[in-house]
């Protein structure tokens, strides 16, 4: 099937939606999910989908018995050679959740496929893989499914609303994140609106507090706002359309050109959770922080928009104790360890609050490949000073980089020159037997530490 | 030692600020207090009416092209930042910085504006962004090898009687000419982006000893410090 019958197919739920009054400015309502697309593939296109699926999951079951890694990447890639189009057949009839912003995706996109699974068969590629071949894998993997959750790259989102128009996409945040190779936020927050532009019919759930994600989703005409504070606010001063410094109040903030805070449709109010029409939930989550809860409110907010009843999507998401690993208590070379990811100033803002709430000893692992960035000026933008009196020991091949910035913030440590094993040595045996190391990793480390891990 | 306080300026970090560029700042100050000086810190938000002119140190850093030209915007509604030079102030530009102290910078988007005007330096968009580790030989006395990133679509020319902060030994620095920064009396500017100060303690410390006035008693090494430049020096990429 091809673009313009779905979107004809939306426009009809358009139409519906607009009848109410056009002369209200848009506020939150309830999306009832379309009935799916109708097909109009040839019998030859359905044949060439047939194989090139067959020979992705035949390479996908070749890379996990050789154990080079979980194969969806590879899977995908196959596939997609054989049928370039793939993309636009899997997603055909079925309701397709996007999750983007700098942090948060794949959590996120944890708690939605979850959600999702409350109406019906749902996948995801909550495995990170957040790039077309990643997608195209994640939907092979069920084929009768008729709901997807993927978690897109934020430079990609473009990409995928070239492609298909997704029944949501959710707009977590936007700040900075390995400028040498994702580029300044400006042209991501131009990208994002560029991207949104062109699926005028699709939910956008989108970030109320984030003035980044406000510019990138205000013009859009199908907007849910939600709002969950906004902790890391160093690239929140100024107005991302005109430079200006932002009026603040509280948690209200507007600019002279004309860009403000929108009325949010859900709420994160400490651990509850507040919707339209007033209701309310318990949003008391296994997953810790705030950062969790306002994960959570994304994922039942776009459950809802899917027609999902609030009540089992909050039971649902409830129930996740971790992310592909984040926020795991694990194993790792005969230590307890719990893994934090920190992959950028924002995140390493929300897991320094989460160390806060004890004392173990912390292991700081930082790489610069490719997927980190070579760049790791943004050691400086974090408050390191804030772990003074703490038991620190680095790692990683950036650990001279942090070792020097931490010495800057008069928080001794010890540098792990030989490696994470040699520091976790070290932090166990400096902390109480009972409880474990935190390790906040960034990309590549984290990643690296996730596939050595052992089940406690 | 001194009874005052050395003020350092981190000027509008909300519009220059972008890729850590802070870390200037906390590494000035903590090399003061490590020697006995007292240090304070004065963040200058776009938000504030001017910039006060009674500071030892000022710090641009990098940022985006809108927000550099707010930055411009900002320093030209009142002279703070001129006056202070005229009374000895040290400027410290970094990346975008370096284009907002200068004569003129053309940004991606083709505009051409006048910057401050207290460095001889004009900059146009390159081809291609320069990303990547950065080392150059110190042009200032007592500033050996600086090694730093550099990330930056821009390419500076000196005026004629500007000298540069360095001499390129690996990376792009100003450009084609092999030079890096600038050096007018006591501004600097450099594409060396971010915390640079935190990789060259010699540059620090030169700037620190032209804002107080004296000599600076030496501190003790790092040996983290030593063994991360040394390694930094050896990237090739
Ligand atoms: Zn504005």
């Amino acid at each position: 099937m091809t673009n313009t019958t779905r979107q004809d197919t939306r426009a009809g739920q358009h139409r519906r939606d607009e009848s109410c009054s056009p002369a209200r400015p848009p506020r939150w309502r309830l999306v009832p999910p379309g009935g799916p697309p109708t097909e109009h593939a040839s019998p030859l296109r359905r044949v060439r989908t047939a194989l090139a699926v067959a020979a992705g999951r035949l390479a996908t079951g070749a890379s996990r018995r050789l154990r080079l890694g979980s194969g969806g990447i590879i899977g995908g890639r196959v596939a997609l050679a054989l049928q370039p189009d793939l993309l636009d057949e899997l997603v055909a009839g079925k309701h397709v959740v996007v999750v983007t912003g700098t942090n948060g995706k794949t959590t996120t996109t944890h708690m939605v496929a979850e959600a999702l699974r409350a109406g019906g068969r749902s996948v995801s590629n909550a495995t990170g893989a957040n790039m077309l071949d990643g997608h195209v894998a994640a939907l092979m993997g069920d084929l009768g499914a008729d709901r997807a959750a993927l978690e897109v790259d934020e430079l990609h989102l473009a990409q995928v609303t070239e492609r298909f128009a997704p029944t949501a996409i959710l707009l977590l945040n936007l700040s900075r994140d390995q400028l040498d190779r994702v580029g300044e936020i400006r042209t991501v927050e131009a990208s994002l609106r560029a991207a949104l532009s062109r699926v005028p019919r699709t939910r956008v759930v989108a970030n109320a507090d984030d003035p980044n994600i406000v510019s990138a989703a205000a013009d859009h005409p199908e907007v849910t706002w939600v709002s969950g504070g906004c902790r890391w606010k160093h690239d929140a001063l100024n107005c991302p359309r005109c430079g200006a410094f932002l009026h603040r109040e509280d948690t209200d903030w507007h600019c002279a050109c004309g860009l403000r805070r929108p009325h949010p449709d859900w709420t994160v109010a400490t651990t509850e959770l507040i919707g339209p029409d007033g209701l309310r939930e318990q949003l008391s989550l296994p997953l810790p922080g705030q950062v969790n809860r306002v994960n959570a409110a994304f994922a039942v907010a776009a459950a809802s928009a899917l027609g999902t009843p609030v009540r089992q999507a909050v039971d649902r998401v409830r129930a996740l104790r971790q992310a592909h690993g984040r926020y795991e208590r694990v194993l790792l070379a005969g230590h307890s360890v719990r893994l934090l990811l920190a992959k950028n100033p924002a995140s390493w803002l929300e897991m320094l609050d989460l160390v806060a709430e004890n004392e173990r000893p912390l292991v700081l692992v930082v790489n610069s490949r490719e997927a980190d960035g070579y760049d790791v000026s943004w050691l400086w933008d974090i408050d390191f000073e804030r772990l003074a009196g703490r038991t620190v020991v680095v790692a990683g091949e950036r650990a001279l980089d942090l070792a020097v910035r931490l010495r800057y913030a008069e928080v001794p440590c010890e540098v792990a020159s030989t490696g994470v094993s040699q520091a976790l040595r070290w932090a166990a045996s400096h902390g109480r037997n009972d409880e474990p190391v935190e390790v906040i990793a960034n990309y590549t480390a984290f990643r690296d530490l996730f596939s050595k891990r052992q089940r406690p | 030692m001194t009874e005052s306080t050395v003020r350092i300026a981190l000027v509008v970090p909300d519009l220059l600020g972008t890729y850590g560029d802070r870390g200037n700042a906390l590494v000035l100050a903590q090399r003061l207090r490590w020697r006995g000086y007292a240090a304070e810190i004065v963040t200058v938000l776009s938000s504030e009416a001017t910039l006060p002119e009674t500071c030892e140190i000022y710090l641009l850093g990098g940022g985006e092209d809108v927000a550099q030209q707010a930055a411009v915007d900002f320093l030209s509604r009142g002279d703070g930042l001129h006056r202070a030079v005229a009374s000895g102030a040290v400027v410290l530009g970094v990346c975008g910085g370096l284009q907002v102290l200068g004569t003129a910078f053309t940004t991606g988007d083709g505009r051409t504006r006048a910057g401050l005007g207290l460095v001889d330096i004009t900059t146009e968009p390159g081809g291609r962004r320069a990303i990547g580790e950065l080392s150059t030989r110190g042009e200032l006395a007592g500033v050996g090898t600086l090694t730093g990133f550099e990330n930056h679509l821009g390419r500076s020319r000196l005026g004629e009687h500007t000298r540069p902060l360095g001499t390129v030994l690996h990376g792009t620095g100003n450009g084609p000419d092999g030079t890096e920064g600038a050096v007018s009396g006591r501004v600097v500017c450099t594409y060396l982006h971010g915390p640079a100060l935190a990789r060259n303690p010699e540059l620090a410390d030169v700037l620190l000893s032209w804002a107080v006035g004296e000599r600076l008693s030496p501190l003790p090494e790092f040996p983290e410090l030593t063994e991360l430049r040394e390694r930094r020096l050896r990237v090739r990429s």
